[in-house]
């Protein structure tokens, strides 16, 4: 487990240093995605130009809400988002290149890279966040703080296992790509809004198939001490590592299978 | 080149280190029909292979494109599960313990580079001690030996994707062998390199086969690869093994035939010599087969200019392509 | 010349007909986010009847709209003529007989067929299935619907071939471009009606170019713009377009004089 680390270390270490060569280059491009993802509270903001409330969530509320999925949404991305690139690899061969080392597949793959711009997004999420906390109506206790940073933690994972499981479905379709990003990156969007507003089939789906529910609705429920508009048992307001662990193991179990069935039916 | 001093080999407990048995590979490709049927179509691209590889030898997989040698290799080195048959690398199943395997082995791939893009050589070589777990002396002891018989030494520190071809695949022979395996496996190693590129490459995998008891499957379709190299070679053909023999016994057997290429002062009807056929005629060129055991070029040559005044002339030696397709004609 | 144009459209359009596969996915990611912003915006008339001139029905059909032709006015992630400069292959295109501008202006309109057909469709089918959405009955508004999604597509066109052109002066085009694209998917009324925006925001929003490349259509495809509103709003669209071509010409010319100063 410390090698593993170690060679973690190591190979995305070198990938930083190169893009950190370039400072004004650097700068430019995490300020670019810093504004990119930054435009979905932009426009959340716009929204509460117009009204007081949305499902009944406060302005506070919300950018409780988007601060928390932000912030984890960019933490999964730095740690695994290099799994964008699967196609890609799969299509020139690095894949096979990485069966032949004696290192698990999943490990090697999240490794190859880090997108660092990245950065730029937890920025934003990060700030939003820290205003809410500040905002909002709330005594901050030390376990509303703790479930705020399990929240962050236990959401980052639930991205983590999301992206892994569906980024799998690039060993079955080529083209794959969009399908995944609609889960990730639409997980994120989904998990910056109150779910109450969703209609019942797209409820369900965060809650049952693709848990970002866990994400930041109900560890802002228990924070804020809310009433669940969707009148949802209070037990779930502490399910998110629960959930976290197995999005994990179903995900590690999807991409076994897909990496197995590639390798029965080559590429 | 500097040689490889002799060392202990690395020879893996009695027996045989390779062995295929009945192994097939089937792929279901889905074709386009029509606009918008498909089709399932099934290819046989390893059709029924068994061989026997004992420790040590350096064995030469030659074929056509499409006949099965890339799929080989990837089924022995846990890229892909064979369909049917058994396959035993260093005593484990590549299929069921990838991992394993892969720390006993190194693999090249001709056309694609293991090296890790922008890094340079040597960062690259240290994260390989670290993913292989290689004791640090020994990879040291490696490091230096390799550096300094493929002479690596000036671009050491050049980021990959800067380097020649040539330099790549230097580096790519070092960065398999780092970690003492007992098999290499390459793919179209001298694919895209120039002659004396080639040349470095067949001395290295001699010198670690001979020297260090290294077992080497290589797969070209470049007779002359294997030519240099000489030992044992398996031609495959249609996912099957047709011929499994030395090299001189393939020619010996069905590369008796060879090419005379004449070009005459002005076109003529095609020459008529004992013992050699003409089998093609462009223009004032002609193309005449005759046997390696009944005639020499030289005698040959001295027929035509017989008959009709020569400018130039060339010899074709028999391709593997012309050898394969013989050997499948009358196999 | 109307023949060359019709090939090179031809061409463009063919290009991302090969990859079904991608539009496919692609259909299904932008139908989710329809649902998402559908549902994001019947959340603000949970407490009011309208917002400007908009009411439910109009912002659900909006979210449609905007997700459908979010592929067709592609705003940003073409790169085709930034990498040409970069590679260097910009100096043989440029001494072909051909305009430049206007050969991949021929091929983003073929481009944008495709996907107006294949992208732009399913999702609204799909939206139109599940929501109470707007479709115009008066065929003039259809046709003035066509003719202003075209002119924002040449609008758009000219915007990405101009921030294109930056790759001529920097080498990390990207970072420029990121910028441009955050203007242009937040003022063009991609993300969010411009007429939910506060006042003074929606000002600036229409005396930008973006306006032109999204919000315009949706507008008139709504009902929101009649009669000589409606002229107007097309003479905009027409207006942005022509500006932004002209100013991409002008900025190709220096920058293919800064190659021959430099250098191919």
């Amino acid at each position: 487990m410390v090698e593993t680390l170690g060679i973690y270390r190591r190979l995305v270490g070198s990938r930083i240093r190169s893009q950190l060569q370039y400072r004004l280059s650097f700068a430019l491009t995490v300020t670019g995605n810093l504004l990119l993802s930054g435009l979905d509270f932009a426009a959340i903001l716009v929204l509460f130009g117009q009204v007081d409330a949305l499902g009944d969530w406060t302005v506070g509320e919300v950018a409780l809400l988007y601060g928390i999925s932000c912030v984890s949404f960019a933490l999964t991305d730095l740690a695994v988002g290099q799994l964008d690139q699967l196609p890609r690899m799969i299509r020139e061969g690095e894949f096979d290149q990485i069966l032949v080392r004696p290192l698990g597949s999943l490990l090697q793959v999240i490794c190859a890279d880090v997108a660092l711009r990245h950065l730029g997004r937890l920025t934003q999420g990060a700030v939003v966040l820290l205003v809410a906390v500040a905002y909002v109506d709330v005594t901050w206790t030390a376990s509303r703080i703790a479930m705020l940073l399990v929240a962050i933690v236990a959401g980052a994972a639930i991205f983590a296992g999301i992206w892994v499981a569906f980024s799998s479905i690039a060993f079955w379709l080529i083209d794959s790509q969009e399908v995944c990003n609609a889960f990730t990156y639409g997980g994120n969007y989904t998990a910056q809004y109150p779910v109450n507003i969703y209609g019942r089939w797209l409820r369900r789906l965060v809650l049952f198939v693709v848990p970002v529910a866990f994400v930041s609705y109900f560890p802002a429920l228990y924070v804020l001490d809310k009433p669940d508009p969707l009148g949802l048992p209070e037990a779930l307001q502490f399910a998110s590592p629960a959930v976290a662990l197995i999005t994990g193991a179903a995900a590690w179990l999807v991409w076994r299978t897909a990496v197995r069935r590639y390798r029965s039916v080559g590429s | 080149m500097a040689r490889l001093a002799h060392r202990r080999s690395t020879l893996p407990k009695r027996g045989l280190v390779i062995e295929l048995d009945g192994v097939e590979k089937t792929f279901t490709l889905r074709v386009k029909s029509g606009r918008v049927r498909r089709e399932r179509r099934e290819v046989r691209a390893v059709d029924g292979i068994s061989f026997r590889v004992d420790p040590g030898e350096l064995i030469g997989y030659v074929g056509p494109n499409g006949a099965g040698k890339s799929t080989t290799v990837k089924m022995l080195t846990g890229i892909l599960v064979p369909s049917a048959g058994r396959i035993s690398v260093a005593g484990l199943d590549p299929s069921r313990q990838r991992i394993k395997l892969a720390r006993r082995i190194g693999v090249v791939f001709g056309q694609r580079v293991q090296l890790w893009w922008d890094l340079p050589l040597r960062d690259s070589f240290e994260l390989l001690r670290h993913i292989y777990r290689v004791p640090e002396n020994r990879w040291r002891a490696n490091f230096d030996r390799f550096t300094e018989v493929l002479e690596l030494g000036p671009f050491l520190e050049t980021p990959v994707r800067q380097l020649s071809l040539g330099q790549r695949m230097r580096g790519e022979l070092t960065a398999a062998m780092l970690h003492d395996p007992e098999i290499l496996f390459l793919d179209e190693p001298t694919i895209g390199l120039d002659v004396v590129a080639k040349a470095r490459v067949r001395e290295f995998l001699a010198e670690v086969n001979r020297d260090q008891g290294v077992t080497v499957l290589l797969t070209t379709h470049d007779l002359a690869d294997i030519e240099r190299l000489s030992s044992r070679l398996l031609i495959i053909d249609h996912g099957r093994v047709i011929h499994d023999g030395t090299i001189e016994r393939l020619i010996a057997d069905y590369g008796e035939e060879r090419t005379l290429v004449v070009d005459l002062q002005e076109p003529a009807e095609p020459l008529e010599v004992d013992g050699a056929r003409v089998v093609r005629v462009e223009g004032p060129r002609q193309w005449l087969r005759f046997r390696r055991d009944e005639l020499t070029a030289a005698r040959l040559a001295a027929a035509v200019a017989e008959r009709a005044p020569l400018v130039d002339l060339t010899v074709e030696e028999p391709d593997i392509e012309d050898v394969v397709r013989r050997i499948y004609a009358e196999g | 010349m109307l023949r060359l144009g019709f090939e090179l459209a031809r061409r463009g359009y063919r290009r991302y007909a090969a990859y079904p596969g991608a539009t496919w996915a692609g259909v299904f990611t932008n139908t989710f986010f329809g649902f998402l912003i559908a549902y994001a915006l019947l959340a603000v008339f949970d407490s009011r009847e309208t917002v400007g001139d908009y009411d439910a029905r109009d912002a659900v059909t909006y979210a449609w709209l905007a997700q459908g032709m979010l592929m067709t006015i592609y705003l940003w992630g073409w790169f085709d003529v930034a990498l040409r400069v970069r590679s260097g292959d910009v100096a043989t295109d440029l001494q072909r007989p051909l305009d430049f501008q206007g050969y991949w202006l021929a091929h983003d309109l073929g481009r944008a067929l495709y996907h107006a057909v294949f992208r732009g469709i399913p999702p609204f089918l799909i939206g139109a299935l599940v929501f109470d959405v707007l479709v115009p009955q008066d065929p003039r508004v259809w046709l003035a619907f066509v003719v202003s999604v075209t002119l924002a597509v040449v609008t758009s066109f000219a915007f990405r071939f101009l921030f294109n052109l930056v790759a001529f002066w920097l080498i990390d085009y990207r970072g420029a471009a990121t910028l441009a694209m955050v203007a242009s998917t937040f003022f063009s009324g991609q993300i969010v009606p411009i007429a939910f925006f506060p006042d003074w925001l929606a000002l600036a929003a229409w005396a930008l170019p973006f306006a032109a490349m999204v919000q315009a259509p949706i507008e008139i495809w709504l009902g929101h713009a009649q009669g000589l509103e409606l002229l107007g709003l097309l003479g905009l669209q027409a207006f942005w377009a022509a500006v932004l071509l002209l100013i991409g010409r002008a900025v190709l010319a220096a920058g293919m004089r800064k190659l021959v100063i430099q250098g191919g």
